[in-house]
């Protein structure tokens, strides 16, 4: 059922493999981190990577497998989207971090 | 607005209601119930009685159709801005009477105070300032660029209704329980189920979730259209700038509100399902609400300023009877705005503890976003440099702007820096601030924008001098209103006073309720206004039969004033960032294609309002602990949108003839300004100085 029909943006849409690959992949990396943490395994800062590290590779799954991004010329405007939302999700996510960790500090937060 | 009796067990059928919710004795909401209820049975009967139900259904409520939906959303705009003056009168009018040592003064008790604080603000942003430039947007954006509609029309209806049932809820919430008493961004843990125990609280979640995701929505057409539907040859560096404008706030739209939605649905979680992400126990962080509602909120600002930019550079292009002054460096700060605008956010709350560096960074980062606003300030007085200005009403709300927003920006810098925040936070200051650049950056944008288009959306010209009464009423009134609180927020007055224990703050108190009173004056100039207009729309004076009443620039103007329901009869190529002075000047304007084509059209849609206004039981079953209302809600959601699916019959074509028809009477009646256009083509308009290659 692999089909080349193209919406108004260009872009194609994905064949059954595509979509099922990008499923089990994403199922994958939820179960990993449900699993270290409904079972406790492994050590508070090695739960919180995986968690992390699970977490991007799900969103880059995403893109890739369902929202069919792959950098090519026709999709500029996914490109520079895609670049944009990377930037302001690590303005505010490292912003809240650095703010936390200082106003933690400040207000002697878990000491 | 009364104190409500908890129900702590919530009934299977009624969930939390009960008839003491409904404030039938209080004096001060009682009479504006009743006069609410008969008003609405009055309007109903009228209608009934004309037989506009049928009329109303087919070419309003379920229209797809761009203009329309904008008119109703600035419709809902300028009702919700009546009820959100009213809060203002009431404050002002409580703080000016409110002058002892202790509570009781004044007219309004503590919670209800507080809830016409929390009801203003949040009404104010979001169901006045948003929809009002939604609305303008949706009429004239998809004009500007030659479309013949938004990308996703249903969407665009869908939108609508999320919006309307936002409005819906808040309105309820006068009228059965009570609003949140906690301030517009219902801060944790005041906002908790610990603090804040009654339905108030839940009110705001359900109005904000509601009408934030329509705003979402919103944001996904508006950039797919401009993206996707530009006329041919308009590439992104020929288009409007008010088209630029509505583009970066809409991309600052579709990355914030999910912020919002997600807080939002967090606090829901602790309110309903006794978690714990903002509470003072059990590992949640009360702060961390505060740095998200704010990584939402201040780029949620500039969502709302930068389309008033783009209306303030459009009037004064036109009124200057020049192209705009530096194109390129306004949409370069427009899109510096949009990325800087995620840096700053933290100066909301310099006070919280984060320390030296960190409020530096930001101190500075905000210091350095005034640049590109700084930027664009130059290039609108640049625009009128040397240009045969015309003063007409919307020009004066672009002069009020450039005056008042300076003064606000300025104010601005000054509590940029983390130093002079500490002794300003929490003062009367802040709002006095806000206020200036809300009031004069975005909404005499607004305001001029909705004068320069109200012809084009309608056919019809608003009263001139009527207008600039308006706006000279609104200029000083600012002043006067908010002067004395800058003054008094300097003296150490905090924000959000019940009662006023230093009599010193009585005088300025009463200037300012004077300031007020010049700003309803000046609303109800603008009231009379558009009905008077709309009242003798078709005389002369009045009426725009060219469909370009201000010798425009730009595409919007190309076609009849209202536009046909197709908005253009051929879409012409694009050479140039001002289409229309270009065709002027070259002859063509108005000149008769060679041939029609057939135009493409999207069926209005039952789905629009039925899928959106069934939101209504949803968030008001939330609201109430009514169960069984919100699984109904959400079954009969889904079952429409199911049966949406598979309907196949949603677009069809309008052929040649009847575009042939249409566009020549519209050509015959333009026929003079054509034989014009074309002869004066060499002359037309090179007289200026042009920064244009």
């Amino acid at each position: 059922m692999s089909s080349s029909e193209t919406g108004p943006g260009g872009q194609a849409h994905g064949s059954v493999k595509e979509y099922v690959t990008g499923l089990i992949l994403s199922i994958v990396l939820t179960v990993i981190p449900f699993y270290l943490v409904m079972t406790g395994t492994g050590s508070d800062a090695f739960v919180v990577i995986t968690i992390v590290v699970a977490a991007i590779a799900q969103i880059m799954v995403q893109m890739v497998f369902f929202l069919h991004m792959n950098g090519s010329s026709e999709q500029t405007w996914l490109t520079a989207s895609a670049i944009y939302s990377v930037f302001i999700v690590l303005f505010v996510v490292v912003g809240s971090l650095w703010i936390f960790e200082h106003l933690n500090h400040n207000m002697l937060m878990g000491h | 607005m009364v104190q409500t009796d908890l129900i702590k067990d919530p009934h299977v059928l009624t969930g939390k209601l009960h008839w003491g919710v409904i404030p039938f004795h209080d004096p001060v909401v009682a009479p504006v119930m009743f006069a609410a209820i008969f008003g609405g049975l009055l309007l109903v009967a009228f209608v009934t009685y004309k037989k506009m139900w049928g009329y109303l259904w087919n070419e309003w409520f379920t229209s797809v159709d761009h203009k329309k939906i904008g008119i109703m959303y600035c419709i809902a705009a300028l009702v919700m801005l009546v009820r959100g003056f009213s809060d203002a009168i009431l404050m002002r009018t409580h703080q000016a009477l409110s002058l002892s040592d202790e509570f009781g003064e004044g007219f309004l008790p503590p919670e209800h105070y507080d809830q016409i604080f929390t009801a203003h603000g949040v009404i104010m942003i979001f169901f006045v300032a948003t929809p009002l430039m939604v609305g303008i947007m949706n009429v004239v954006m998809p004009l500007q660029i030659g479309a013949r509609d938004v990308a996703f029309p249903f969407l665009n209806s869908l939108s609508f209704y999320l919006f309307l049932v936002g409005v819906l809820l808040i309105n309820l919430s006068l009228f059965v329980g009570e609003f949140a008493a906690t301030g517009w961004l219902a801060y944790t843990p005041l906002s908790g189920i610990e603090f804040s125990p009654g339905v108030g609280v839940d009110y705001w979640i359900w109005a904000l979730q509601i009408s934030g995701i329509g705003t979402t929505l919103t944001a996904v057409n508006f950039v797919a259209t401009i993206l996707k539907m530009r006329a041919p040859g308009m590439t992104m560096w020929k288009m409007p700038v008010f088209t630029w404008t509505t583009f970066c706030a809409n991309i600052i739209a579709l990355v914030i509100f999910p912020i919002l939605t997600v807080a939002i649905a967090q606090l829901t979680l602790d309110r309903y399902f006794d978690f714990n992400f903002f509470t003072n126990d059990d590992g949640g962080n009360q702060m961390m609400w505060v740095n998200l509602v704010w990584a939402w909120g201040h780029p949620e600002v500039y969502f709302l300023v930068l389309p008033a930019f783009g209306m303030i550079s459009e009037v004064t292009a036109t009124f200057s009877r020049k192209r705009l002054f530096g194109y390129v460096s306004l949409v370069w700060a427009t899109i510096a705005i949009t990325i800087l605008s995620f840096l700053v956010w933290l100066h909301h709350f310099f006070t919280m503890g984060s320390g030296a560096s960190v409020n530096a960074f930001f101190g500075i980062m905000t210091m350095i976003i005034g640049i590109p606003t700084g930027v664009k300030l130059y290039n609108w007085i640049f625009t009128m440099y040397k240009g045969r200005v015309e003063l007409s009403a919307s020009m004066w709300w672009v002069i009020a702007m450039l005056v008042t927003f300076t003064v606000g920006g300025m104010t601005g810098v000054m509590l940029s820096i983390p130093a002079n925040d500490f002794v300003l936070h929490n003062s009367m200051f802040v709002p006095a601030h806000f206020h200036n650049v809300l009031i004069g950056g975005a909404v005499y944008g607004f305001f001029a924008g909705f004068t320069y288009w109200f012809p084009k959306a309608t056919g019809a010209k608003l009263n001139e001098t009527l207008g600039k009464w308006s706006v000279a009423l609104w200029f000083f009134g600012y002043f006067f209103a908010w002067v004395p609180l800058y003054y008094t927020g300097f003296d150490g007055m905090t924000r959000r006073l019940q009662y006023i224990d230093n009599p010193e703050w009585q005088l300025p108190m009463y200037v300012a309720l004077i300031g007020v009173a010049m700003l309803a004056a000046g609303i109800a100039a603008q009231i009379a206004n558009i009905v008077i207009t709309i009242y003798k729309r078709n005389e002369p004076g009045y009426k725009d039969v060219t469909g370009d009443p201000w010798d425009g620039h730009t595409l919007e103007w190309y076609t009849t004033s209202p536009p046909q329901f197709y908005n253009f009869g051929d879409v012409p190529y694009i050479n140039d960032r001002d289409p229309l002075l270009d065709m002027k000047q070259k002859g063509t304007a108005y000149k008769r294609p060679e041939k029609y084509e057939r135009i493409h059209m999207p069926k209005n849609s039952w789905a629009g309002p039925v899928i959106g206004l069934l939101t209504l039981p949803l968030g008001f079953g939330f609201v109430w602990h009514i169960w069984w209302m919100v699984y109904v809600s959400v079954a009969a959601i889904f079952a429409a949108w199911v049966k949406l699916n598979f309907e196949r019959d949603k677009d069809y074509y309008v052929e040649v003839p009847e575009v042939e028809e249409i566009e020549g009477q519209f050509l015959k009646s333009n026929e003079g300004r054509h034989y014009y256009f074309e002869q004066h083509a060499k002359h037309y308009k090179k007289w200026k100085p042009s920064d244009q290659k």
